[in-house]
């Protein structure tokens, strides 16, 4: 009862007040009180996230398991960046009576340096490294191996082509009257057209699967989400 | 030759592409740029609007987006502040609540400092809230229920800017700049689409192709990353000559090193496709 109505009963009302609200409009006041709920439960997942991120990468250092180093350094910034952030190190408040009434990210302050000057540089410089390896892939991995995959590549080498001045370049001797010929012209039919109607067609489709599952869940037919009894 | 090409060690593929973006911009190289429909759309709409108009600018993204997204927020923000419209900064992300922060020192109160503009009065930020495409929803009906406070959590009430603003309905244009979940799409859905108030949006690359089906009924128009913001930069050049030095568009500049590196991938899908032709040919000679 408590592990699997109870829950699906929460499940089912939250979502037909969020219906009611949105087909009626004297409703409309409900969905701010599930706003209101939502916030309180999505800050209370932050708390459990952390929780049990805590708890696997302390498992994994105590059991010394492949890794373990990395696990460590997780654990040491996590609990830097939550001390600092809690006890708001640094921060210096408008008002010097009320140390603790400055934003927690003010400049200046232990998080804002974090922020600043390790998490940004080190998530930028993740992200930038995707350029190497696509352009690696591109060499081993791209190739015209049969009808659709040609197409593929005619497309890509265009939008490539197309989103760059190259483009405009390659084709700047094409009239403005057959503009639809140019690399940028190609480009924006390729985007507009082609890749607008294989766009809506996987929309239409998820949404339809999303109304399908959504009903089920809200008739208590699906409760997979709820996990199986022996977890 | 195709031995050669064959047993090509990546990481001469790795230095290529290094040179091919680094060379760019220590040489600072760029481009001319011709802004198109989807672009000019949403700069129009920004420039035909009324002075003091109301503009909500979502910053959905967090710093590993932000070499593609920051020229996007750098431009409109330029552009809002020209033309003297309200702005009102937030975010969905809790890795972006400094973003909206610092293209508000770097636009509005230092490129800007002479137009004098007032904390509270021509822009507010209201931060972060965690409730996702809830937020949205919430704010469709009621914006302070999810922001009673701004960013340092002091009452909304107590701002000018925020006096005669309900629901995003008061919103004469919504401009979210984004790269995922939630963004776009929830913007669309809970936002723009139910309550009729016009939505542009600014995202990354991989998301672009994403937005095409909602321009232009539910979208009005779409800045897709680094070639969004140059064609922004390059419209907003053409009609304020004051920003036509390149040395101010962020944009304009990070196209350079795209235009070589989509040249090299290109390059090297070409050699990849050489190497496959001839190994086919030689597997069919024998």
């Amino acid at each position: 009862m408590l592990k699997s109505t109870f829950p699906w009963l929460i499940v089912a009302v939250t979502g037909c007040v969020m219906i009611a609200a949105f087909f009626v409009p004297p409703l409309a006041e409900w969905k701010n009180e599930a706003g209101a709920w939502f916030e309180i439960l999505a800050a209370m997942a932050f708390v459990v996230g952390g929780a049990n991120l805590f708890a696997q990468h302390l498992k994994k250092i105590s059991a010394r398991r492949a890794g373990w180093g990395y696990s460590a350094v997780t654990l040491f910034s996590f609990v830097v960046t939550l001390v600092v952030g809690l006890f708001k190190v640094g921060v210096i408040g408008e008002d010097p009576n009320y140390p603790w009434a400055g934003h927690y990210q003010a400049e200046g302050s232990a998080l804002w340096w974090l922020y600043q000057f390790a998490y940004q540089p080190l998530i930028g410089t993740m992200f930038a490294l995707l350029a190497f390896y696509v352009a690696s892939a591109a060499f081993r991995a791209f190739r015209a191996k049969n009808t659709e995959a040609t197409m593929l590549l005619t497309a890509a080498f265009i939008v490539l082509l197309g989103r760059t001045y190259a483009g405009t370049w390659l084709t700047s001797a094409v009239p403005d009257d057959y503009s639809a010929l140019t690399f940028p012209g190609m480009t924006a039919i390729i985007l507009g057209v082609f890749n607008t109607a294989g766009q809506r067609a996987i929309m239409i489709g998820i949404a339809l699967g999303v109304a399908a599952t959504s009903l089920k869940v809200l008739l208590g037919v699906d409760r997979s989400y709820l996990g199986s009894d022996g977890d | 030759m195709i031995d050669l090409l064959r047993n090509l060690d990546r990481r001469w593929i790795f230095l290529a592409m290094l040179l091919a973006v680094s060379i760019p911009i220590l040489a600072q190289q760029s481009f001319p740029e011709r802004p198109t429909k989807t672009v000019l759309d949403v700069f129009n709409y920004i420039e035909g609007l009324p002075e003091g108009s109301n503009i909500l600018l979502s910053f959905d993204f967090g710093p590993s987006s932000d070499g593609e997204l920051e020229p996007i927020a750098t431009a409109v923000v330029r552009h809002c502040c020209l033309k003297r419209h309200k702005m009102f900064f937030m975010t969905l992300y809790p890795d972006g609540v400094p973003l909206p922060e610092r293209t508000i020192k770097s636009v509005i109160e230092q490129e800007f400092e002479s137009y004098n503009f007032k904390y509270g009065e021509d822009y507010i930020n209201l931060g972060f809230n965690n409730a996702e495409e809830l937020v949205i929803i919430v704010m469709g009906t009621d914006i302070k229920k999810m922001f009673p406070t701004d960013i340092e959590k002091k009452p909304l009430d107590g701002f000018p800017i925020a006096e005669n603003i309900t629901s995003l309905e008061d919103m004469d244009l919504i401009f979210t700049i984004t790269t995922g979940y939630p963004g776009m799409k929830e913007w669309v859905q809970y936002g723009s689409s139910p309550l009729g108030v016009k939505l542009a949006v600014g995202s990354t690359a991989v998301q672009a192709p994403e937005a095409y089906p909602y321009l232009p009924d539910q979208m009005l128009g779409l800045l897709a990353a680094i070639k969004g913001a140059a064609e922004y930069e390059a419209a907003l050049a053409d009609k304020y000559p004051a920003f036509r030095d390149p040395a101010k568009n962020q944009g304009i500049k990070r196209m350079a090193p795209q235009f070589w590196a989509h040249l090299l991938i290109i390059g090297l899908i070409v050699l990849g496709n050489v190497v496959y032709f001839a190994d086919r040919f030689q597997g069919a000679r024998r």
